[in-house]
């Protein structure tokens, strides 16, 4: 994936930006219906923001941008956890333009500790790390088994699945979600689901690139 | 979709400029910005007071920028909290260096983002602190909810929060006077039918003929459960008992009192509604000092109503009955 982050963050911006009316209709089941129109708003002005930053700058640089660009353009409950992810991701991954195993663990492992921080949030309360933090350990695990990068993206693809249909047992006790106590069964977490779709657009682009 | 608008991205940035227009005595634009400000901001020797949150829930918070309430309001995409570089816009543009107060309604979105540009404004020598409002007492506060949401009570907050502000007081004496109308204020809501967020161009969900909603939020979520349409009585009735359950009101107590209607509901409903508070109210010896009706914390065209019941002791008392002069209310 040498020097592809741009295209790479350009790719999960279009993801998200057709699954736009996907994830507005599955926040409003349980919530106040936005998320797909907020986060296709931030991922738009992203895309902006990345064409005039170029496509030579390190993955902490691009990640970084991107950040700031979901901070200030998203707005409600997801442009701070997502502009935290992006922007704690990009410490551990300053000055490298090539991603491997170690530094996409570190990346992921600080998305979720700001995520957590922000968000004052723990797995299991039908949020975004519901999809996260089973794929953080998936990819572990995979690493730790000396997978290749693919195959523990591909495992963490997979739990982060898993964790968005775990998120329709559960009762959501953050956001606005968690008014509707029982209600919010049956219901996937609209967060959860966004993220799946990031990593799992990574994989696909991880895949075409290989 | 049925609406008086020209494209939906458009809505927000057209109606500030809309507000503007209509009231130059009172507000400016923050330039660049979806801020908008006191006309003489910042003032000098007083706290400043700044709330904010999605738009749609105009005269909030625009509507009480001026002399007695608000210094500034920050208003983000339809139903979204605003970003934290906007917020941090207003803080900058109303502190004279007494300090800003934050008023936040209590959603996950607006805590986080206004607490991200608290710690920009720290972070450039700002005095900055936050009350936020939870006066829903349709949700739970339990470990299982992130606790009440803040509705129409958030109003009275501006009001008595902004007339202590405008005598002068510090910092801390502003703050503790708006957690005090934030400890004795409680709200409830219904809805009869859903709204559009523009953007999204369809209802954030669907009643039938017969159906209302109880404990909606003023985001279009859902509130705690539906029923069979009843009498205004009864309907009210029901949500007074749910807020006298919550915030026992003894013989001889005086409070203040708001139906605010959600946007869709005509005035003829929402006085009818208030007939039977005032009855309710009378029947337990509560005296009502002061009484608002009309639509204060609206949810686009929204049909339906909340009711506020403030409790009041002779300093919010005072406060309350202090003058205010903003686009949305005039008092003196």
């Amino acid at each position: 994936m040498s020097g592809s982050t741009f295209e790479a963050l350009a790719a999960i911006g279009q993801t998200i930006i057709r699954n736009r009316q996907f994830l507005t209709d599955l926040d409003a089941a349980i919530g106040d219906g936005d998320h797909g129109i907020n986060m296709a708003r931030g991922f738009e002005a992203v895309a902006v923001k990345l064409q005039s930053l170029g496509a030579d700058k390190d993955i902490g640089t691009v990640m970084k941008t991107v950040g700031m660009t979901l901070v200030s353009s998203v707005g409600g409950a997801s442009g701070p956890l997502y502009g935290t992810a992006f922007l704690r991701a990009a410490s551990p991954s300053l000055g490298k333009y090539e991603l491997d195993k170690e530094t996409a663990a570190l990346m992921l492992a600080a998305a979720i500790t700001g995520i957590k921080e922000r968000g004052k949030a723990i797995r299991g309360e039908k949020t975004m790390l519901d999809a996260l933090e089973p794929a953080y350990d998936a990819f572990i695990e995979g690493s730790v088994a000396e997978k290749s990068l693919i195959e523990c993206l591909e495992l963490a693809c997979e739990a982060a699945k898993q964790g968005v249909e775990f998120t329709k047992t559960i009762i959501a006790t953050k956001g606005r979600a968690s008014y509707l106590g029982e209600r919010s069964i049956g219901h996937q977490d609209p967060g959860a689901t966004s993220s799946y779709i990031m990593l799992q657009t990574l994989l696909e682009f991880a895949r075409a690139r290989e | 979709m049925k609406k008086i608008i020209n494209v939906p991205e458009q809505v927000v940035e057209e109606m500030l400029e809309g507000m503007v227009s209509a009231y130059p005595q009172y507000l400016k634009r923050v330039e660049g910005f979806d801020v908008l400000v006191r006309a003489n901001s910042p003032v000098a020797g007083k706290v400043g007071l700044v709330s904010g949150g999605g738009s749609g829930h105009e005269p909030s918070h625009g509507g009480f920028v001026g002399r007695g309430m608000l210094d500034g309001a920050v208003a983000g995409a339809v139903f979204t909290s605003p970003t934290p570089d906007q917020v941090y816009e207003a803080i900058k543009a109303v502190d004279s260096g007494n300090g800003v107060l934050l008023v936040i309604k209590n959603y996950s979105g607006d805590v986080m983002n206004f607490d991200m540009a608290m710690e920009m404004a720290a972070g450039e020598g700002i005095s900055v602190d936050k009350v936020i409002v939870d006066d829903d007492v349709a949700v739970e506060n339990s470990t299982w909810t992130i606790g009440r949401r803040g509705i129409a009570g958030t109003v009275f907050v501006h009001k008595i929060a902004g007339a202590k502000a405008e005598t002068g007081a510090a910092l801390p004496e502003v703050k503790a006077v708006a957690e005090k109308v934030i400890a004795n204020v409680r709200s409830m809501g219904m809805a009869l039918d859903s709204c559009t967020v523009p953007a999204a161009g369809k209802p954030s969900f669907v009643l039938e003929e017969n159906e209302i909603e109880i404990g909606m939020g003023i985001h279009g979520e859902p509130g705690t459960h539906r029923e069979t349409l009843r009498s205004a009585d009864e309907i009210t009735d029901h949500l007074v008992g749910k807020i006298l359950a919550d915030m026992p009101l003894n013989k001889g107590e005086e409070v203040a009192v708001l139906v605010n209607g959600l946007g869709a509901t005509p005035l003829m409903e929402l006085f009818v509604v208030n007939r039977k508070v005032a009855e309710i109210l009378k029947n337990k010896g509560v005296s009502t000092v002061k009484t608002y009706v009309g639509n204060y914390m609206t949810s686009l065209e929204m049909a339906g109503f909340s009711v506020t019941i403030l409790k009041l002791d002779s300093e919010l008392k005072e406060l309350l009955f202090a003058q205010a002069d903003t686009p949305a209310l005039v008092q003196f």
